[in-house]
């Protein structure tokens, strides 16, 4: 065994720590670890901070890596502890009280310091910072025995504070030196309307005033402007900006500038010396925000791992903040300029604001105050640098210009609608039932409406309906439905959430709940599935499968049925056996007494009525590999016999459809999908109802997709016309791909199609080099897969939990 | 009532779920990420669904077949659903991480 290398984490905050987090999953023993941080706390979520502040959460609500997790995982953490200075002679970190630590390899992530204006007076007692535990205490006591506050800064820190000052009971004034608040993240209307959002919550403001000098005998007692004028306070609180702690790097001989210099490694001018976080600049530019900072651990974390990467380019960022309970974003160049155009729409009254920035035809920049629904996808089109011509209303207005200007018609269909009739299909919701839930139970959005008669709780396919009715009964008391994000657990979407998980690389399921804010930290059946997708498919190499976050189906890998007992199905390539398959499998459905032998609408024979304990000895016993008749995953490649035997077959449909099973076979998916192969028009093997079908024409293939014979049949669309086999693999990896990275969890490709539109997928697999780099990543998502069947007959750990336990002793 | 020996911490998975039939009871036995053990009677009171097969999330259980919720503490259905299971108290030794169940 060789003896693990001596790493030294400097700096006990997000960034660093989020790296080691990395580290540990990626080399586990590589090193020995010993970190130092200045404060007396465990690391600690300081974008928190101000809800901290505002007493919804205590310091302990906001820990990430508690005292038991340096433990677990053998690392020596010293707290109270600040560096003095690193010999990166003799390799040695010198703390502040003398204490040294030898090092292979250090890291240096101090983070920032809170800007002091330097103006007469800035060292008076009550004149603080707004950054770490300890300033929130100060603020605690301040407001114990003190009335007045002034806040300098009037950006999003400063606010939070001045919010915080005001839950505590003090009267707070807000000095900004520029004349509207919060200049560098909105534009002057969406300013305005958030001043007047919190002169109503009882802010109070002084704008275009620069601060001269703090006077006041011993603590602070008024703050004099350059114009003049003075106002008498308490406490002042600076939130004028961060600079990069660079003191490590003065006293160390490692360059700078305003930050601590690396390149996109994160490496220091220093050999073994690393930095990150928002004590660095990177390629000019320090970063203030979470997202790159964890973008940058990824980075250096891989590098001390040993794992080959690409370096950290740089981010482009969005801001999306809650401000008071407000909730606004922007991103990009959202200040019109010349040669940009922009579009906007106001509503004092519901008290939103929306604008676009558009320049060449392309969207450049995004504002959006109150309702911040569609920041992810305006983020998504400013990065891709897509032409928006002839969407412009679309983006501004969020809906299809199709839909524009159409009227309801279904209401008078509602209004006859007997009170029996049932609406909600899945959940025997009736009319009546809905009337009810509305007039008596005080149900006024459609969420409560859902959460009240589990109406479109299922499918969701009745939700047009059950939205008319609410609106029938309700009328004008309807109230504003909270945004439904993927589950009742968050108000996020699915776009809003992988971009947050690809941009933090957030890397469990708890992690995404905990960091995105879930309101139900333990989440539910829905989102724990569906972020157990998103992280394997955004890190298919790094990313451990959760199976507590699967369902029944995918943790067995069978089906279960209504009696609790499952069903075994074997995988037979595109529905073509042997004598010898047969044979083995009636011996083990003979063997094990399975009531009942079916084949299955895919062509597969499905074993029902099998005990869950005998699942692995019959997996076992049929050395086949598990059909995955269960999983969200491909379920069968439906053939037809092809030109092998039949007179009007074109090609070999069978060989096509084997080869296809063989390459997509445990693939996870949005949803589960079915492909097939037919070998002529005739189309036997019913491709156009498949997600992905193929039907061969004399010297060609067809490519059809997005079809379904489910709840509501659709035939597919034809996507493409191909001739060689290759170009079938290429265009079938490209499509399961982009699906894989653009569905939604449980969203079956024919809604998916109907979603995104099939211009929309057709133009993402035009480019030969973009289906060949989809077809890289899906390559690379098969090839850390394994087949279930085989792995739990190998393991006694995995095998137990089919048994029930030996039995019970009394005592 | 008894209190009978189980079996022990390590046979269920963190997060996981095994069963136990004494009599004519089957009963799931469910290992929260805090360490502790809950235990339930293995049916749904919906349509009889087994318990031990959901998915946990936190303190509650989600029925394989209807996603009906289950309070393991309680035993009771959450809403907008109603209904409620046996539960049974449990007993974890410290020292060596035996499970007993009380029934």
């Amino acid at each position: 065994m060789t003896v693990p290398k001596k790493l030294v984490l400097i700096g006990n905050g997000m960034a660093g720590v989020r790296a080691i987090e990395h580290l540990l999953k990626l080399a586990p023993d590589t090193y020995e670890i010993t970190i130092f941080g200045a404060e007396p706390h465990p690391n600690y979520n300081r974008i928190m901070l101000s809800t901290v502040l505002a007493g919804s959460t205590e310091l302990k609500d906001i820990i990430i890596n508690d005292w038991d997790w340096y433990k677990e995982n053998n690392i020596t953490l010293h707290t109270n502890q600040s560096i003095k200075k690193i010999d990166t002679q003799r390799k040695v970190v010198i703390s502040e009280s003398g204490i040294e630590a030898p090092y292979d390899e250090v890291v240096i992530a101090t983070g920032s310091k809170a800007f002091m204006l330097p103006i007469p007076g800035a060292d008076k007692e009550g004149v603080i910072a707004f950054r770490d535990i300890q300033d929130c205490e100060k603020m605690f006591s301040a407001a114990k025995s003190y009335k007045k506050a002034a806040v300098i800064g009037a950006g999003l820190l400063g606010l939070e504070a001045a919010r915080g000052l005001l839950n505590l009971g003090m009267e707070v004034t807000v000095i900004h030196k520029h004349p509207y608040i919060m200049e560098r993240q909105l534009d002057e209307a969406a300013s305005l309307m958030l001043r007047k959002e919190l002169e109503t919550q009882g802010m109070k403001f002084l704008l275009s005033k620069h601060s001269a000098s703090i006077t006041g005998r011993g603590r602070v007692k008024e703050l004099q402007f350059t114009d003049g004028s003075h106002l008498a306070t308490d406490l002042i609180v600076m939130a004028v900006g961060i600079r990069p702690n660079v003191d490590l790097a003065k006293s160390s001989g490692i360059d700078y500038n305003n930050g601590i210099l690396v390149d996109d490694f994160m490496n220091t001018n220093i050999p073994h010396v690393s930095a990150l976080g928002e004590c660095v600049e990177h390629r000019g530019v320090a970063y203030g925000l979470v997202a790159p900072l964890y973008e940058q651990g990824a980075v250096l974390a891989k590098r001390l791992a040993g794992v080959e990467t690409a370096g950290y380019a740089g981010s482009v960022t969005s801001t999306k903040l809650k401000v008071s309970g407000v909730d606004v974003f922007s991103a990009g160049r959202f200040v019109e300029t010349e040669g940009s155009r922009a579009m906007r729409i106001q509503d004092d009254v519901a008290g939103t604001y929306k604008k676009i920035v558009i320049r060449n035809g392309k969207l450049v920049g995004a504002v959006l105050f109150g309702d911040t629904a569609d920041g992810a996808s305006l983020f998504a089109s400013i990065k891709s640098g897509e032409s928006i011509e002839g969407r412009e209303k679309e983006l501004l207005l969020g809906i299809s210009s199709d839909l524009l200007g159409k009227s309801g018609g279904g209401a008078s269909r509602l209004e006859n609608m007997p009170d029996d009739e049932i609406v909600c299909g899945c959940n025997g919701v009736t009319k009546g039932a809905i009337g009810d839930a509305v007039l008596n139970k005080g149900c006024h959005t459609f969420g409560e409406l859902k959460a009240c008669t589990k109406a479109s709780a299922s499918c969701g396919g009745c939700k047009a309906d059950i939205e008319g009715l609410l609106h029938f009964y309700a009328g004008d008391k309807v109230g504003e439905s909270a945004k439904e994000g993927i589950c009742g657990c968050t108000s996020l979407g699915r776009d809003e959430i992988v971009e947050q998980i690809q941009s933090m690389r957030l890397m469990t399921v708890k992690e995404v709940m905990h960091v995105l804010d879930w309101n139900n930290k333990e989440g539910c059946s829905k989102c724990r599935p569906s972020l157990n997708y998103y992280l394997g498919m955004l890190f298919p190499e790094e990313y451990v499968d959760e199976k507590e976050s699967r369902f029944t189906n995918e943790r067995y890998h069978a089906n279960i049925q209504k009696d609790g007992t499952y069903s075994v199905v074997p995988r037979i390539y595109g529905g073509v056996t042997t004598p010898a398959d047969l044979i083995k499998i009636a011996s083990v459905a003979e063997k094990f007494n399975v009531p009942l032998v079916k084949f299955t609408g895919g062509q597969r024979l499905d074993l029902f009525g099998v005990k869950k304990e005998d699942l692995p000895k019959m997996w076992e016993e049929l050395e086949m590999a598990s059909g995955h008749a269960y999983g969200k995953t491909l379920r069968t490649v439906k053939t037809c016999v092809g030109n092998t035997f039949c007179r009007f077959g074109t090609q070999d449909a069978m060989a096509m459809g084997i080869k296809m099973e063989k390459a997509f076979e445990r693939l996870n998916a949005p949803a589960k999908f079915k492909l097939a192969v037919s070998g002529c028009p005739r189309n036997c093997a019913e491709a156009t109802i498949k997600d992905l079908g193929v039907v061969a024409i004399d010297g060609a293939w067809e490519i059809h997709v997005g079809g379904n014979a489910g709840v509501k049949v659709r035939a597919c669309d034809l996507l493409t016309t191909v001739k060689t086999e290759e170009e079938v693999m290429e265009w079938t990896s490209a499509y399961l791909q982009y699906y894989r990275e653009t569905g939604q969890w449980n969203e079956r490709t024919a809604h998916w199609i109907d979603r995104v539109g099939l211009d929309t997928v057709k133009k993402a697999l035009e480019k030969q080099e973009d289906r060949l780099a989809l077809m890289e990543r899906v390559q690379k998502a098969l090839s850390v897969t394994t087949d279930p069947w085989k792995e739990i007959v190998d393991n006694d750990e995995l095998r137990k939990n089919f048994e029930p336990i030996a039995g019970p002793l009394p005592v | 009532m008894s209190k009978l020996l189980i079996g022990k911490l390590s046979d269920i998975d963190i997060r996981g779920s095994r069963t136990v039939r004494v009599k004519e009871t089957e009963i799931a036995l469910f290992r929260l990420e805090d360490g502790s053990v809950l235990a339930i009677e293995n049916r749904c009171p919906h349509k009889g669904g087994l318990l031990s097969e959901g998915m946990v999330c936190g303190t509650v259980v989600h029925c394989p077949l209807h996603d009906w919720k289950v309070d393991l503490q309680s035993g009771l259905v959450k809403d907008p659903d109603d209904g409620c299971v046996m539960t049974f108290d449990t007993e974890i030794d410290p020292e060596d991480g035996a499970i007993y169940v009380t029934i």
